[in-house]
């Protein structure tokens, strides 16, 4: 597999099947692992960091799902970028340094970071609601990892971790949510807090540190030490949906009492994201969100989920310059990311599948 | 090198802190590093919640007073050569042996951070049967306590026999 097979597909995090997928973009969980052997990725040479690297790569030849290993060391700065853009890749490894990489299984289901924060960062993601499915599958995929790697672990701590707020399972189960009806009626504030209160983090599309675009949020647990796995993860199906009931009831405000006004943004917002000739990324996102919640409101009829979902990721400044083979400056990015949203939203688009 | 209370060679090399700016150093093989690693009955021993709430407060306290610098900060791990003073400024620890030489200073911060001091989850295949018998241990721990502040008796008589069960099986 190389990068420019990637620009022709999108990942099954982004198909917008599975429950609750009108508001659940994809559920996730990470785990962090190191080595029992080696000093933390801060700490290590690069002689270590590669030989981490090699470890891995060996292990991971027999395993299964087959994973393919990209080497982010050996990629230009737009190629991590647009890893970064598909939740692929962390921000903080495109910025880093030395060996390093990812392994990708084909549908992206799974990426496994390599001399990250920690040795590896394990993720695993399906599209909708579905943790308890996730948690079944990154902990096979564990356990058939640590058939070839000694990982750091203490009886008393749990798996070890280079920063102390992941250690214990060293487990970030998270889910994606689309909540533009709470950002519109301003009632996102109060559920935030509610959330944080139970020591819940709230996050955008992109992590730490990230503001939330296109009305994205990503709900996570905080805690790692002193509860299990399951435990944490029933902590988020039992939350995650009275966000969605919160959600649902916005929604259905809007439409009893303002449907006109709702209809008429949603369709305004479709309008300027088929016949703009230049756009900006921010003014996409929020258009974009204004068409998806449309679609799940039965205000458009003529476009898939799954179709806005990778637009969300395929308008971005790093795949659109993959798409078009070459680096392009702001202006050129705007005009070719208007073409692009023509041609996949535009009259001449191809018939909805 | 020889381990410090038997024959076989030392694979492990473990730093304890006695006190602020004094450790010792022990030298042991794999055997007795578990030994010597191994909570003592009062540690495991599950907290009740009041006195989990007590340590909590004093371990805030301690931060802020720590955060002063002290002669914890000078210590350094024998593994990755890190100070505790730069994982204060970075954030980020050097090896898992940390865990081990900053064990005092970072327990409250851990309690701190978790509102909890001991890892309750999956355990590797690979560790030692009496390691993951030991986890287990905790989870039952910890269900037996909430059974208990659930007045569900019945599932707390039944946690018990399972914990007197193992704890018997490990020739406590």
């Amino acid at each position: 597999m190389t990068l420019d097979d990637l620009t022709q597909t999108s990942g099954e995090w982004l198909k917008g099947i599975g429950p609750e997928s009108d508001i659940v973009m994809c559920s996730r969980i990470r785990l962090a692992r190191n080595f029992a052997e080696f000093p933390f990725t801060n700490r290590a040479n690069r002689a270590e960091k590669a030989e981490i690297e090699n470890h891995f790569k060996n292990a991971i030849a027999t395993i299964e799902p087959k994973l393919d290993y990209i080497d982010v060391n050996a990629l230009s700065t737009l190629d991590r970028q647009f890893l970064v853009e598909r939740q692929i890749i962390s921000r903080e490894l495109a910025a880093g340094e030395g060996p390093r990489g990812a392994a990708v299984s084909r549908e992206e289901n799974i990426a496994i970071m390599v001399n990250e924060e920690d040795h590896l960062r394990i993720q695993y993601m399906l599209s909708g609601f579905r943790l308890q499915e996730v948690w079944d599958a990154i902990n096979r995929l564990d356990d058939q990892l640590e058939e070839h790697l000694a990982f750091a672990f203490s009886p008393q701590l749990g798996y070890l971790t280079a920063c102390p707020t992941n250690v214990g399972t060293g487990i970030r189960v998270g889910v994606l949510l689309h909540l533009p009806g709470l950002v519109h009626n301003k009632q996102i504030d109060k559920v935030f807090r509610a959330l944080q209160k139970i020591n819940l983090a709230v996050r955008g599309l992109y992590g730490e540190g990230t503001q939330a675009s296109g009305d994205f949020y990503q709900i996570s647990n905080q805690q790692t030490l002193g509860k299990s796995e399951p435990e944490l993860i029933r902590i988020l199906t039992d939350v995650v949906p009275q966000v969605l009931q919160y959600e649902r009831g916005a929604r259905n405000t809007l439409l009893t009492e303002r449907r006109e006004v709702l209809h008429d943004q949603v369709s305004r917002a479709y309008g300027v994201l088929k016949t703009a000739q230049t756009i900006s990324s921010e003014e996409t996102m929020l258009l974009l969100s204004a068409v998806r919640m449309g679609i799940n409101l039965e205000l458009i009829d003529d476009l898939s989920i799954a179709t806005v979902n990778e637009l969300f990721i395929q308008t971005q400044e790093a795949h659109l310059q993959k798409l078009r083979g070459s680096e392009l400056g702001v202006e050129e990015r705007n005009i070719a990311r208007a073409a692009y949203l023509r041609s996949k939203l535009g009259a001449g688009r191809q018939s909805r599948h | 090198m020889k381990c410090d209370k038997c024959a076989k060679p030392a694979t492990f090399h473990i730093t304890d802190i006695i006190e602020k700016g004094k450790h010792r150093e022990s030298h042991l093989c794999e055997e007795h590093a578990r030994i010597h690693l191994s909570p003592t009955d009062e540690t495991l021993d599950p907290p009740a919640i009041s006195e989990i709430a007590k340590k909590l407060a004093q371990s805030v306290g301690a931060q802020s007073a720590r955060s002063s610098a002290s002669a914890a900060d000078t210590i350094a791990c024998p593994m990755c050569q890190i100070t505790y003073l730069e994982f204060r400024n970075t954030g980020r620890l050097g090896c898992p042996h940390d865990y081990e030489v900053f064990r005092d200073e970072l327990m409250p911060l851990l309690e701190n951070i978790h509102g909890e001091p001991r890892h309750s989850g999956k355990v590797p295949r690979r560790a030692p049967r009496n390691t993951r018998q030991q986890t287990t241990l905790i989870q039952l721990r910890n269900e037996l306590k909430r059974a208990i502040a659930a007045e569900d008796y019945e599932a707390a008589a039944r946690l018990r026999d399972r914990i007197k069960g193992i704890e018997l099986e490990q020739g406590r």
